[in-house]
């Protein structure tokens, strides 16, 4: 499957995108490289180096990692649209499709792993496992997602096996929902905390994916058109930019609804207040982050008319897209350990230990270092897989074709 | 079956043998005087806890000064901490300042792991490392805390820390390390040595007397009666933990 890629016209990259690529190669090394620093800077010293605390418990890494888990669950989404209901423009992008969501997994678990108070007993979480615990769980989902989708882009990419595509696709679609469902839980499963604690975390976590997933693929593949001076299809554009814009929309009709559903329980009100009004740069990132960058603005982007013409204002759109998913990542994990706990209602509460205030978190570069990990994983994975083998959507090979001559 | 998860029956025998032993001793040295609490509950390194027992504390709030800081400064000494308490410093005990908003009425009282039957921080932990004592008493496994701070973002009570930086000059009884999840212990070194946790003690040694210990099973401890006499109340108790610490008078 591999090809040579001074004399293959097909390759994504030809002879004179060779050193463009080492470019790129060198640029995820050394982002990577940034995040082994920080890693062992903190294995060595502890979390003291980092704003994370007894109050705000997960931070920067946590939001960069459930960011790059659920929509890694998303990205796969291209992929069964074209194998389990049969659509051709996405079965011609279902290889991309899993090669991203086994990369974005990659980048997003790695961050987590680096993140843990004992890296080292990695072997200990796989081996421990508490059923009980939604996160062990994940671990087996997570596990999972990589051995199922591995396999189906064998069966995607093989000439032999392309007929156990689809029941393998439909294997990976239901993991997928089972997955996100699980990591919406994480949340979802936390009685205690006024912002958790909700059964609508697993639905909105999965419609949430769909949309990051979707447009985090937009802009993979918007680069990679770039990259090679090929033009997308017009209504190949039109199809993914329409269907961006349903999932979107849908993940603002979630998020609406929890927030709705807050404000009818009065025990809720000051949490929603906080968060709604109250809240600083935790209600900042809400409006302005996850519902105008990250929701309406792409919306009105996506549904303008110079759309349908200009890939452009489609990729612009998708960035957004995740751009505000980070946004509410951050509003969803920092923000609800920031509100404090309310173990004694109706009464004022003050310690030592911060109880009855709102916590502070100032993440650290370490943190951003950490957190940045995650994506040069999913950078390097992508960048490496797609150089040697085809990923490129196939529909479009003519116009590589014609593109190179 | 892991290290940790202690068997249930093993050892009852010897038990009993010591409670009829405390017993009798009891009658016959001091006619008159009875005998309760946590005397004949210690136990051999190896032998392991009994869920006959369910270990549990009372605070009476009302006896809780306000300005006494003694059971923190006594967890503290007894478990190794150093006692600062910045946003990342290990905190097993903190004293609680709460008011009502429409009345004003005011109290102070420590709070602590509430030792929960049904222990969130034990549901959400990936691998076992929090664990439920056979006696009640929720504990952490330094040997397999990964250090994802679930537990922590689980507890109703916040009253789990994790420790951010190296740890030097440790109690030999008190393992812990930085990396990991901790939290109160009950002080179980003290009380799987017949002695009371070092909280208790120094509220007792203050002469608040606001700390009961013992073993809430034992139809006789003075835990407990007075669990049984007054009205008591279990923090969040809209979860329904059923937890071994109760408060009085809040």
């Amino acid at each position: 499957m591999a090809t040579n890629n001074c004399v293959d016209s097909k390759s994504f990259y030809g002879c004179a995108k060779s050193q463009q690529f080492w470019a790129l190669l060198a640029l995820g090394g050394l982002a990577m490289l940034g995040t082994l620093f920080a890693f062992f800077t903190l294995e060595h010293h502890g979390h003291i180096l980092t704003g994370m605390n007894n109050q705000i418990v997960w931070g920067l890494p946590h939001v960069f990692a459930v960011f790059l888990i659920v929509a890694a669950s998303g990205v796969l989404n291209v992929a069964s649209i074209g194998s389990v209901f049969g659509k051709k423009i996405y079965k011609a992008r279902a290889p991309l499709s899993g090669l991203l969501a086994l990369a974005m997994l990659a980048g997003g678990l790695g961050v987590l792993v680096l993140d843990l108070g004992r890296s080292d007993r990695l072997v200990v979480a796989m081996t421990h496992y508490n059923f009980k615990s939604i996160f062990a769980w994940n671990m087996i989902f997570y596990n999972g997602f990589f051995a199922i989708v591995g396999l189906y882009l064998i069966t995607l990419m093989s000439r032999n096996l392309k007929q156990y595509s689809k029941p393998v696709g439909l294997l990976a679609f239901l993991w997928r929902l089972a997955l996100t469902t699980a990591t919406g839980s994480i949340f979802g499963f936390l009685v205690a905390r006024a912002g958790y604690n909700s059964a609508l975390y697993a639905p909105m976590f999965i419609i949430y994916s769909f949309g990051y997933g979707l447009a985090a693929f937009i802009v993979v593949q918007s680069v990679m058109y770039k990259w090679n001076n090929i033009e997308v299809d017009v209504n190949i554009l039109a199809r993914l930019k329409n269907l961006l814009a349903v999932f979107i929309a849908a993940g603002l009709y979630f998020t609406i609804v929890l927030h709705l559903t807050n404000m009818y329980f009065a025990k809720q009100w000051d949490y929603e207040h906080f968060i709604l009004v109250s809240g600083g740069i935790y209600t900042t990132l809400f409006w302005l982050g996850q519902v105008l960058i990250g929701g309406i603005l792409p919306i009105m982007l996506l549904f303008s008319p110079a759309a349908k013409q200009h890939p452009a204002i489609v990729f612009v759109a998708a960035l957004l897209v995740v751009i505000g998913g980070h946004a509410q990542m951050y509003v969803t994990i920092v923000g609800g350990q920031a509100f404090p706990l309310d173990m004694f209602p109706g009464y004022a509460v003050s310690s030592s230990f911060y109880d009855g205030e709102i916590h502070q978190y100032t993440p650290s570069i370490w943190e951003l270092m950490l957190g940045m990990g995650g994506i040069a994983i999913a950078f390097l994975v992508t960048t490496i897989a797609v150089h040697i083998l085809k990923f490129i959507p196939a529909d479009d090979f003519k116009d590589i074709e014609l593109a190179d001559h | 079956m892991s290290e940790h998860q202690f068997n249930q029956d093993a050892g009852q025998d010897r038990r009993d043998f010591l409670k009829t032993s405390a017993g009798l001793a009891g009658l016959t040295l001091a006619p008159g005087v009875l005998l309760y609490g946590i005397s004949a509950y210690g136990r051999a390194p190896d032998e392991p806890a009994s869920s006959e027992v369910r270990w549990g504390m009372l605070i009476d709030t009302t006896k809780c000064s306000s300005g006494c800081n003694d059971c923190v400064t006594a967890c503290n000494t007894e478990n190794g901490l150093d006692g600062k308490t910045g946003p990342q410093d290990s905190q097993w005990i903190r004293k609680v300042h709460i008011k009502d908003l429409q009345t004003s009425e005011q109290h102070d009282l420590p709070m602590m792991c509430q030792h929960c039957e049904h222990p969130p921080c034990v549901d959400v932990c990936p691998t076992g490392a929090s664990f439920k004592r056979a006696d009640g008493i929720v504990l952490v496994d330094r040997h397999i805390c990964i250090g994802c701070r679930y537990c922590m973002m689980a507890c109703p009570y916040k009253a789990r820390s994790f420790v951010h930086e190296p740890l030097h000059d440790q109690k030999p009884d008190v393992p812990r390390g930085k990396g990991c999840v901790e939290a109160c212990t009950f002080c179980v070194q003290r009380v799987d040595n017949d002695e009371q946790p070092a909280c208790v003690e120094a509220c007792n040694k203050a002469e608040h007397n606001a700390m009961l210990f013992g073993d809430l099973n034992n139809p006789a401890s003075d835990i407990a009666k007075a669990v049984k006499t007054y009205a008591t109340t279990e923090v969040r108790a809209d979860l329904r933990l059923n937890t071994g610490v109760r408060y009085q008078g809040i």
